[in-house]
């Protein structure tokens, strides 16, 4: 049978629908991730034909970098642009005309858009993400954004690192275990859990556990009381909820994700082949099945990971930790439009990086785009 | 002579889905809809459903007491005037609950409808169009994929403040991307099929390929990803109402609900625990019915 | 391992029954024996069972399938057909699948994958040479470089090679082939074909080769089995069973196969292939057959001896009729009775851009179709013809030349022509199956160009619709269905009732009849003729089979590389190529009537035994 006559045919990436209450196309702008037909680091001579792979990095690095521009971009209108006024928000009930003048004097709000704009993505590359406004406002001595971030962003840090170090282990086994019974009791019954668990919502959830775990049980705090300046390791019992939310609903996920990626995986030709010649069925699932699903197990991981990053506002709230997420809900009810904007573009710039670490991680995994073509 | 056409309709019944291998994602989402809701996963999702739905819709209708009355001791457990007890400043929780439906759903549903508005236009005129058109629309399409959901919420939040409106326009920014991509990707690969060719060999008009070639026939990966886009819907909407970034006091909100009554979570756990089921239903309900339906996709297309 | 063997028949199956889970059953009585060193040819089109018996010799059935009665001898030991044969599996018996491209691990390089097989065994303690020799066997550097090529780094030549080189590796008794030049060029195939019958002869390997090409078997096979609807038709010595086959199918698929050595009017087998589960009682061929007799709808008949070696499942066999030759040259093509060129193609040329590279794709083309004349383009896959026929419909832009339509000029792409000139060139694809809106149906696909293209009014097209099917052989009560009810053929002509629609001068058939079964093929091949006489269309058929381009077409095109290398009438290219790859595709297709030639020649020729094979 003959085929069209294209150098390479279209390829785009079947529509898997995530079970993940929210969109997740794991994208970036520029070169998403890539496919077979989209990374396509061949053909190409000389130096770019040796070294394929670096060359990906330096271009998904740049593009991960214009997309961050593009993001501070619209950050900073819509903090900026929309209606009202910030000073007088900020100040709020103590706002009296002069207060509000030196306020806005403070923030340079007289300055034009663009200016302001300009010298934040400058204070930006410096490390000076600007100054909170409600701390001008209260006179407080230290105002910096980027010190009053470190050590929430730390105990957040904290939290995300302890879920993935469970999340990846735990649903590569309990995926791969489902998808191997796969049509088995087993298999339903987790496939089911997985689907109720991953469903709900992370208050609901975390509210649940609370009333398990406090209430009924007591034998965990109701809220995760870090005092400040003390390291949240200091204090396990503080961070178990927490992270069993945010672990119960990530778990969820990427278990249906990898169950999903190793059936896929076990219904390919290679896998027949491989049993037809004999090969014993603990290495034909090693080597042959799961494999080929690492792959998409990266980028499932990778969603998980940014998953993260917004279900810690929830969390954090839902148990008062003291993380980047509680910050940002507390600056957003006061207004602090300068602390708002320094915490989102840190977090987006950590989103994108996931990105192209996964990416990066999925060209390397994969011979097909590794090497590319000759 | 030719006995081709004697084959009657029980012969063509039985070799359906035997001769040929090529299966069409798309294909008669009309007989799919009886067949994924006969199952008793369908069934469970849409009887849950229904019953959350009535409760949301009706509930208000017949709720005692009005929602902003204080009836009795602040965190006092059910009694006979109030079978689920009082909440934080001492309201009816019955009746709040009853109430506190209703904008959980206006709230998801009508983003939703807007989602799938301009999702489903951008997505097919960028996968039909070969030319700028088509990357320009992605790179729009991608700068609200960078940032996670929440976070663009509460930037627009700290940008416009709290309101019904900003958060449904937020929900509209944050959900469509998903849909616009996906929606991209099947009219991708719906486009290069062989009749859709013939029908731009034919010259039919743009409007015309959408509506009569392509839309039937990617119906089916929206209808999967709906359940989870909806009940993304209610998860942020109750989310941010959970935060106290929504509606204003003394409006009644399942998500609100639960973080305004956890300091009484001890004296009436069901003031916090009752919203809180009820919203997991509903997202559990929703994704159950997505999941049936994509569960019945499959395995029609499951012939070999 | 091999000569312990060669005292016993290699494989000897007996009464193999498969049945789905749900119990319909797919295979049923099927015997299979062969000697060392035969190579036995496993003949069938889609749903007769031949993968799955193949599968079963193995041990291994697909999920939801299960093998449920016969008996296996390998080299005179008796097996049960389940997992428990899984250590044989690649080492007594091996397979080797159809598609190497997805059957080869993407993660693993293909040394790596073929010391797999040797450790699975217990071969060998990683010793490299092993691994080095074997593929040196099959053709390929037994270089380590070689070695760690992943498999997107190869050919599908290579590919194939890797795949036969794994299952050689543990010198296995048996080899099961299940259609492996599938996707290769004829070229290629005939190297590979030649490969195989060298293994053969050197090492003494049984092989059963599974297909649904009766030209290839007729190149290697000693001996072939016929399967329809899960029974064994047909079996004995290859040159018995093609030179006068006995059970009615046979014959059609003979009768039906377009052939370039000897090209006849084909005569296609009315009705269609019986699928699984739709067995009906007594011979399942009898709805199908032109010599059924009462007692075939109520009997099923034996698998009987009609000679020394050759069985039929047939109470009439008798009476089959054998299949006639023309000598060459006797075929005449009526070429177009008026001289008026209707499509003209003046030095076309046509490219794919990317962001990086032109590639182009056609250059130069120069041609032309006169009225009522099929005209072939000939090529192997990336030699250009798809793109060509797309630029002529307006799909694809065309970087130089004129395409002339009627003496006038064709703008570029179809946006820009007018109704009219939409209407008069029609294309039809290649897969029936991706050509139909699955969401329409059979009517709404008919009727459309009719509305759009000739603006019928309303009433007056469901009668049109009618005509069309009529016109396809269809029943017009196939009109409210939708293609997935359909059969591959149904959905083929569906596409031709399509185009003719349209009321068109030139239909442009890219390789329509590739994705059909062969008896399939005939049908729509002579639908095509018939169309061609009675109403003059002009047709432009793009296609890689010699065969096909010898049974309709008056003038042949050869495509290389995007540029037409020879062109003529179709009887005179074919008896006297001259540019090297025309003569290179005519030595490689294979074709059933020069085996038949070749056995008889050998018959007369007494002395000695001359050797099957080319």
């Amino acid at each position: 049978m003959s085929s069209p006559d294209r150098p390479d045919g279209v390829h785009s990436e079947p529509a898997v629908p995530s079970a993940l209450p929210f969109q997740i196309q794991s994208v970036a702008s520029v070169g998403a991730l890539p496919s077979v037909g989209s990374a396509r680091l061949t053909r190409a001579t000389g130096m770019r034909g040796r070294h394929p792979l670096v060359w990906y990095i330096a271009r998904r690095v740049a593009a991960g970098v214009v997309t961050l521009l593009v993001a501070s971009a619209l950050i900073f209108v819509a903090t900026n642009a929309l209606p009202g006024n910030v000073a007088e928000a900020v100040l709020g009930k103590q706002a009296t005309p002069q207060r509000v003048a030196l306020l806005e004097r403070e923030l340079h709000l007289n300055d034009s858009f663009v200016s302001r704009y300009g010298s934040w993505l400058v204070g930006t590359l410096h490390g000076d993400l600007g100054q909170s406004a409600t701390e001008l406002a209260e006179g407080a001595s230290s105002t910096s954004v980027t010190g009053l971030i470190g050590r929430p962003l730390f105990n957040s840090g904290v939290l995300a690192m302890l879920t993935v170090i469970l999340l990846i282990p735990l649903s590569l086994l309990v995926g791969t275990l489902a998808a191997v019974r796969s049509g088995r009791c087993s298999d339903y019954a987790i496939s089911y859990a997985s689907l109720a668990l991953g469903s709900l919502p992370e208050f609901v959830l975390g509210t649940f556990l609370i009333v398990i775990f406090f209430s009924a049980l007591h034998v965990l705090p109701p809220v995760a009381l870090v005092p400040l300046g003390s390291s949240p390791f200091a204090h396990p019992n503080a961070l178990v909820l927490p992270v069993l939310t945010l672990l119960g609903i990530s778990l969820a996920f990427c278990s249906r994700q990898v169950r999903a990626g190793v059936i896929e995986s076990l219904r390919q030709d290679y896998v027949t082949a491989a049993r037809l010649g004999g090969i014993r069925e603990r290495r034909v699932l090693w080597r042959y099945a799961l494999r080929n699903a690492l792959a998409p197990s990266v980028q499932t991981f990778a969603q998980a990971t940014q998953y993260l990053l917004g279900g810690i506002i929830i969390v954090e709230s839902l148990f008062a930790y003291p993380g980047i997420g509680q910050l940002l809900v507390q600056e957003v009810l006061l207004r602090d439009v300068t602390l708002v904007q320094g915490i989102t573009l840190v977090l987006a710039a950590i989103y994108i990086a996931i990105n192209i670490a996964a990416d990066i991680l999925v060209v390397w995994l994969v011979p097909k785009l590794r090497t590319g073509f000759q | 002579m030719n006995n081709l056409a004697g084959a009657k309709p029980k012969d063509i019944a039985r070799r359906r889905g035997q001769t040929d291998d090529l299966v069409f994602y798309g294909s008669s989402v009309r007989l799919h809809w009886p067949r994924f809701l006969r199952t008793l996963q369908g069934i469970a999702g849409l009887v849950v459903l229904v019953f959350v739905v009535g409760v949301a819709l009706i509930g208000p209708l017949v709720a005692p007491h009005s929602l902003s009355a204080i009836v009795g001791l602040p965190g006092n457990g059910p009694g006979p005037a109030a079978p689920l007890g009082y909440d934080f400043l001492g309201r009816d929780v019955l009746s709040r609950v009853l109430d506190g439906g209703r904008p959980v759903l206006v709230l998801s549903t009508v983003p939703i409808a807007f989602t799938y508005l301009i999702g489903i236009t951008v997505g097919m005129v960028a996968g039909l169009s070969r030319s700028l058109v088509d990357p320009v629309l992605m790179r729009v399409v991608d700068v609200f994929i960078v940032f996670p959901p929440l976070l663009l919420l509460l930037l627009l939040i700290v940008g416009a403040g709290t309101g019904a409106g900003v958060l449904m326009v937020g929900l509209v920014l944050v959900l469509f991307p998903g849909v616009a991509r996906l929606v991209r990707t099947a009219t991708l690969e719906a486009s290069t099929t062989g009749y859709v060719e013939a029908a731009v060999a034919r010259g039919e008009s743009m409007f015309s390929l959408m509506r009569r070639e392509i839309l039937p026939n990617i119906t089916a990966p929206i209808l999967a990803d709906l359940g989870v886009r909806f009940s993304a819907a209610v998860i942020f909407a109750a989310g941010v109402n959970f935060l106290g970034l929504g509606s204003s006091p003394p409006a009644a909100n399942w998500g609100l609900m639960i973080s305004e009554n956890r300091e009484i979570i001890n004296t009436n756990p069901w003031s916090v625990v009752v919203p809180a089921l009820l919203l997991a239903m509903l997202t559990i309900s929703v994704n159950m019915l997505g999941d049936a339906y994509v569960r019945s996709l499959g395995r029609s297309s499951a012939s070999r | 391992m091999i000569s312990e063997l060669a005292e016993h028949t290699a494989v000897k199956l007996g009464g193999l029954r498969v049945r789905l889970r749900t119990g319909e059953l797919i295979v049923e009585d099927v015997d299979v024996e062969l000697a060392p060193g035969e190579i036995l040819g496993l003949v069938g089109e889609t749903g007769s069972g031949k993968t799955t018996t193949a599968l079963a010799l193995l041990g291994y059935s697909a999920d939801g399938v299960e093998i449920s009665g016969g008996e296996l001898e390998i080299g005179g030991t008796s097996m049960r057909m389940d997992r428990s044969m899984r250590s044989l599996r690649g080492a007594v018996i091996s397979y080797i699948p159809q598609d190497p491209s997805r059957a080869l691990n993407p993660s693993l390089r293909i040394g790596d994958a073929i010391r797999d097989l040797v450790k699975a065994h217990g071969r060998g303690r990683d010793d490299d040479g092993l691994v080095q020799r074997v593929l040196e066997r099959v053709g390929l550097p037994g270089t380590d470089d070689f070695g760690r090529r992943y498999p997107h780094q190869l050919s599908g030549g290579q590919q194939q090679r890797v795949m036969i080189a794994a299952a050689l590796v543990c010198e296995p008794a048996v080899v099961v082939l299940d259609e492996p030049t599938t996707g290769l060029d004829v070229v290629t195939q005939a190297k590979l074909l030649d490969e195989l019958v060298r293994l053969r002869d050197a090492e003494q390997i049984s092989m059963v080769y599974v297909t649904h090409d009766l030209a290839v078997v007729a190149q290697i096979a000693d001996r072939i089995a016929v399967m329809y609807a899960g029974r064994i038709v047909e079996q004995g010595g290859a040159a018995v069973v093609l030179r006068r086959p006995r059970h009615p199918y046979t014959r059609g698929l003979l009768a039906s196969i377009p052939d370039h050595a000897r090209p006849r009017v084909l005569e296609p087998m009315p009705g269609i292939a019986v699928g699984v589960g739709g067995w009906p009682t007594g011979c399942s061929f009898e709805p199908r057959c032109p010599q059924r007799s009462d007692r075939c709808a109520s009997e099923m008949p034996p698998l009987g001896d009609v000679a020394d070696q050759h069985a039929v499942r047939c109470f009439n066999w008798q009476q089959t009729p054998a299949v006639t030759t023309i000598p060459l040259g006797a075929f005449e093509l009526q070429g177009g009775t008026e001289r008026i060129k209707v499509l003209e193609v003046e030095g076309l040329r046509a490219e794919y851009r990317s962001r990086r590279e032109i590639v182009v794709a056609a250059s130069d083309i120069s041609f032309h179709v006169e009225r009522g004349e099929c005209v072939a383009l000939v090529g192997e896959s990336g030699s250009g013809k798809t793109t060509i026929a797309r630029a002529i419909a307006g799909l694809h832009p065309v970087a130089g030349g004129r395409i002339l339509l009627d003496s006038v000029e064709l703008p570029s792409l179809v946006r820009r022509r007018s109704v009219d000139q939409r209407r008069r060139v029609q294309l039809v694809f290649q897969n029936p199956a991706a050509a139909l809106n699955p969401r329409h149906t059979v009517f709404e696909a008919v009727a459309r160009p009719v509305q759009l293209l000739r603006g019928l009014e309303r009433r007056a097209i469901p009668q049109e619709v009618t005509r069309l099917l009529e016109c396809v052989r269809l029943p017009s009560s196939l009109a409210p269905r939708y293609p997935s009810e359909l059969s591959g053929g149904e959905r083929q002509r569906v596409a031709i009732a399509r185009a003719l629609a349209a009321e068109p001068d030139v239909i442009l058939c890219d390789e329509i009849t590739s994705a059909l079964d062969v008896s399939v093929q005939a049908a729509v091949l002579k639908l095509l003729t018939d169309l061609r006489a009675d109403l003059g269309l002009s047709l432009l058929l793009i296609t890689h089979d010699l065969g096909v381009v010898a049974t309709i077409a008056a003038q042949v095109l050869v495509l290389e590389g995007g540029v037409i290398c020879e062109r003529g009438r179709t009887a005179e290219v074919l008896r006297s190529p001259q540019h090297p790859y025309t003569q290179r595709l005519l030595e490689s297709a294979p074709s059933v009537a020069e085996a038949v030639e070749r056995w008889e020649a050998d018959d007369q020729d007494f002395a000695g035994s001359a050797p099957h094979g080319r």
